[in-house]
């Protein structure tokens, strides 16, 4: 159970990261593509199983 | 585009860099020359078959002398982020000759923990004790279990078997998870397989090696379960008249579970005892959270708060150095041993080789920490 709980917790992390990199795409001010790009990071670390 | 790809190129060097350190710390190898006391490395996969291989496989010094006797087990980071425990460990896995009996020694009781730092504390990633060698480098760990090993933490944690509501983060926490749980989370299996070490190696005490910050009632102490507290309250009076500091005794509370002084004892023949050292660095008034301070154990701040009565043990301008607090450790360990050993010959385990407080605080905690250069063959093990 606690396995299956990780996994889904990994695939929230992921989702969130598309949506970040989907939003910086969007965008069309450079301080908001900034801001998505360091929010971005922690999930990436996550994801890349380094923090 | 052009800037897209810029800012794109900056966060990848941030997520790089960041990640490149988080991935040194975590993979830094802590390497460990065995003592001449050491007869084996078993891992605590040897007590309990699903550990092994895992993070927290941790390796067990075993230490026997040539008599038999009774066997204690000194546990070091069961908290990671209280280093004075581990170096104490260390100092007996690596200098420790038993004449009689046999002493057990797990340097990384939750080597997860000591895998990560204190998410948002901006800890520093490792520390090196500097020896007439060059220097020690550790990893300077955590209160808790990496959570790229166990994540997601529950809203509520209810610890096993008691059904006590403790706070959510502490299901990581190994000191909130004993006597642990077979098919529970890394961290309660971790505490069921020190639990099966204690009963199938038949452990008559069990010694956790901690560390507490200033503003933490239960500090400079020895904590003892009921069947320790004769043993505990002579060992405190011992230290406190001969080895040049003050050490208290508290009892165990009933009441708070998962805490390896409380269930080690229920869940065991063993008496278990609880060792606490003062640790600025973990005080939250703290400024700079930094490598000098770990080690010193000085901060302008927590003096500050001492002088308005908020703590709970003294601090100077000297702070509390690494060495006064791995001592005291090595110190309360070498009397609850002779004292055991002489109330309980038949249980009795003699210990020589371990410097105490006063060589400690002299000499310096590297003095006793063995160059792996010069390691014999099949003596180098790694943590």
């Amino acid at each position: 159970m606690t396995a299956i709980v990780t996994v889904l917790y990994y695939l929230l992390t992921a989702s969130v990261a598309v949506l970040l990199v989907w939003n910086f795409v969007k965008r069309k001010n450079w301080q908001e593509e900034v801001l998505y790009v360091i929010v971005l990071i922690p999930f990436l670390l996550r994801l890349l199983r380094l923090k | 585009m052009t800037r897209k790809i810029v800012v794109a190129a900056l966060g990848a060097a941030l997520a790089a860099a960041a990640g490149l350190s988080f991935y040194a710390s975590r993979h830094l190898r802590e390497p460990v020359v065995a003592g001449p006391g050491v007869v084996r490395v078993a891992r605590l996969g040897d007590y309990f078959a699903p550990l092994k291989g895992a993070v927290n496989d941790a390796n067990v010094y075993i230490l026997e002398g040539k008599e038999a006797g009774g066997t204690v087990l000194l546990l070091g980071g069961t908290h990671p982020e209280e280093p004075a425990g581990r170096l104490a460990a260390w100092i007996f896995a690596e200098n420790a000759e038993v004449a009689r009996g046999r002493l057990l020694v797990i340097l990384s009781a939750n080597r997860s923990a000591t895998t990560v730092t204190r998410l948002g504390g901006a800890y520093p990633p490792d520390y090196t004790i500097p020896t007439s060698w060059g220097g020690q480098t550790f990893r300077m760990g955590d209160r808790w279990t990496n959570p790229l090993d166990q994540w997601p933490d529950p809203e509520v944690y209810l610890h096993y078997p008691s059904r006590q509501q403790l706070a959510y983060v502490d299901i990581r926490n190994l000191n909130r998870s004993f006597p642990g749980r077979p098919n529970g989370t890394l961290t309660e299996r971790t505490a069921y397989a020190i639990t099966e070490l204690v009963r199938r190696e038949a452990v008559t005490i069990a010694i956790d090696l901690h560390e507490a910050e200033l503003q933490y009632p239960v500090i400079s102490t020895i904590v003892a379960h009921e069947r320790g507290a004769e043993l505990a309250a002579a060992a405190s009076m011992f230290t406190s008249s001969m080895e040049g500091f003050a050490i208290g005794v508290e009892n165990s509370p009933k009441a708070l579970r998962g805490l390896s002084h409380r269930e080690i004892g229920d869940a065991t023949e063993a008496i278990s005892l609880l060792l606490e050292a003062p640790e600025p660095f973990l005080d939250a008034t703290r400024g700079r959270t930094t490598r000098e301070l770990l080690l010193s154990g000085r901060d302008e701040f927590i003096v500050r708060a001492g002088r308005r009565g908020l703590l709970f043990e003294k601090i100077g301008d000297e702070g509390w150095p690494i060495d006064i607090r791995v001592g005291r450790h090595t110190s309360t360990v070498l009397q609850l041993l002779e004292i055991w050993s002489a109330d309980h010959p038949d249980q009795a385990v003699v210990v020589s080789g371990v410097p105490r407080y006063g060589e400690v605080v002299e000499k310096g905690t590297g003095a006793f920490l063995k160059d792996p250069k010069a390691a014999g063959s099949g003596r180098l093990a790694y943590e």
